[in-house]
């Protein structure tokens, strides 16, 4: 249910900016789809940890299964290679609405590799997260180090 | 000729006073008599000081070891680049200085050959700690690895590079009291020490003036980010609506309530700063935070 209530919430938020893209009249271009897209996955995590972070904070009863499906969510984008959405023209100044540093072009193989650390961070809590509480408490926490190694040199302060 | 020597006198008793008031100012001896530091406890002090995350080496991103305090990382400003010095214990860092050396350049700022320090480094807020505190954080930088690493220059133009015109800055801007005032519950007074004096966040959440001052009228009120675009958020009950708990979650696990994860400089706050304190010290910058007078956001 908890699940449900996420990706409800998820959808909503897809449809709501689908009708703002398309009321703004012109066909989006090839970088205005790619900072969408970008920011759609990022959503798409934190719509997943909104089902992990409050039962590892204490703040909803631990149920194995929906934990499960999160995590498994959470595993599955991280696999997603990423080289698309990263053109050149999109960092933050370039286009509207991006958070992107110029540093992820000058560094994109250090960049790459931060998303390859998240994607074991995310294999480890695919593992733990239907264990018991305790296992998806330490890899909550490390899901949430790896997302801040990247954003650290990589995102705009916001 | 009498107003020539008129002049030439008050032009003479200007400079005294102006080279009296520009004096370092360290703590008296009796501040410091019988102070021994406690390197266990200056373990958790460190982190709370958030030393490591200026001093450590520009290209270590932090892992799980003591870090190595080389210094190098270069801090843009509108007066020039600082570089954060070597403060490892070895020759070319603190380890030849005395406890008092390292405390005198702490909380005021002044160096052991009795020059006054940039206020790149916090010691505005620092001098609000207490010296037992700062003791303890001295006794733990003496067990870190030595660095061997040279000190850079600062690159400051001039009459920023003049060393002694610091000393009518701190006389200008250096105090002693803490802003939020009055009568505190003992969280948001333990969070008060946490904010304003150890963690020194008030040093990049609150505007500065013209000459690099913080502005407390706006304290936590946010202010333009001096390494790059965006700003450092005002998080003050003016725009700061998380509750306690949120916000202790946050400084514990760089989640947002939306579940977004810190960026920027915060994100390494968080690792080597606030997700190191205890729950009761996070819950306490969270009481203090929801204490602070309110600051509006700028208007539409």
């Amino acid at each position: 249910m908890p699940v449900r209530t996420a990706l409800t919430r998820y959808a909503l938020a897809c449809l709501a900016g689908a009708i703002v893209a398309t009321s703004a009249g012109a066909q989006p271009s090839p970088e205005q789809t790619a900072l969408a897209i970008r920011q759609g996955h990022m959503k798409n995590y934190a719509a997943m940890l909104g089902v992990l972070g409050p039962m590892a904070q204490g703040a909803r009863e631990y149920d194995a299964a929906a934990a499960q499906v999160a995590a498994d969510n959470i595993y599955h984008l991280s696999m997603i290679d990423q080289t698309h959405y990263w053109p050149p023209g999109t960092a933050q100044g370039e286009i509207e609405g991006s958070a992107a540093l110029p540093a992820i072009w000058e560094n994109m193989d250090d960049f790459m590799a931060k998303q390859e650390a998240l994607a074991d961070v995310a294999s480890q809590l695919r593992e733990a997260a239907g264990t018991d509480l305790a296992s998806l408490q330490a890899a909550v926490g490390a899901l949430g180090q790896a997302c801040g190694a990247c954003h650290q040199p990589y995102r705009a302060q916001n | 000729m009498r107003v020539t020597l008129t002049l030439l006198v008050a032009a003479a008793l200007l400079g005294a006073a102006g080279w009296w008031v520009s004096a370092p100012d360290p703590l008296p001896a009796a501040a410091l008599a019988g102070v021994t530091g406690d390197a266990e406890r200056g373990a958790a002090l460190f982190a709370m000081a958030g030393c490591e995350s200026c001093h450590r080496a520009p290209d270590d991103q932090g892992g799980e070891g003591p870090p190595v305090l080389s210094g190098g990382r270069a801090f843009l400003s509108e007066f020039g680049t600082f570089h954060a010095p070597n403060i490892s214990p070895s020759p070319q860092g603190i380890g030849d200085w005395t406890d008092a050396e390292i405390i005198q350049a702490t909380m005021r700022g002044v160096s052991p050959l009795g020059a006054h320090y940039y206020p790149a480094f916090p010691y505005p807020a620092y001098r609000l700690a207490a010296v037992q505190d700062v003791a303890d954080i001295a006794a733990f930088l003496r067990t870190l690895p030595e660095s061997d690493a040279p000190n850079r220059p600062h690159e400051v133009g001039f009459p920023f590079n003049i060393r002694r015109g610091i000393g009518l800055w701190k006389a200008l801007f250096l105090r002693d009291d803490f802003v939020l005032q009055g009568d505190l519950e003992p969280a948001v007074e333990r969070g008060r020490y946490l904010v304003e004096a150890l963690a020194h966040c008030g040093e990049c959440h609150t505007p500065r003036n013209a000459l690099g001052a913080l502005d407390r009228s706006r304290w936590l009120g946010g202010a333009p980010n001096p390494s790059g675009p965006g700003r450092i958020p005002n998080i003050t009950p003016g725009v700061l609506t998380w509750t306690e708990e949120e916000i202790a979650l946050y400084l514990q696990s760089g989640f947002t309530p939306v579940f977004d994860v810190a960026g920027g400089e915060m994100a390494e706050v968080i690792r080597s700063n606030t997700s190191r304190m205890t729950d009761e010290d996070r819950r306490a910058i969270a009481a203090y935070l929801k204490a602070v007078p309110p600051v509006a956001p700028p208007a539409p």
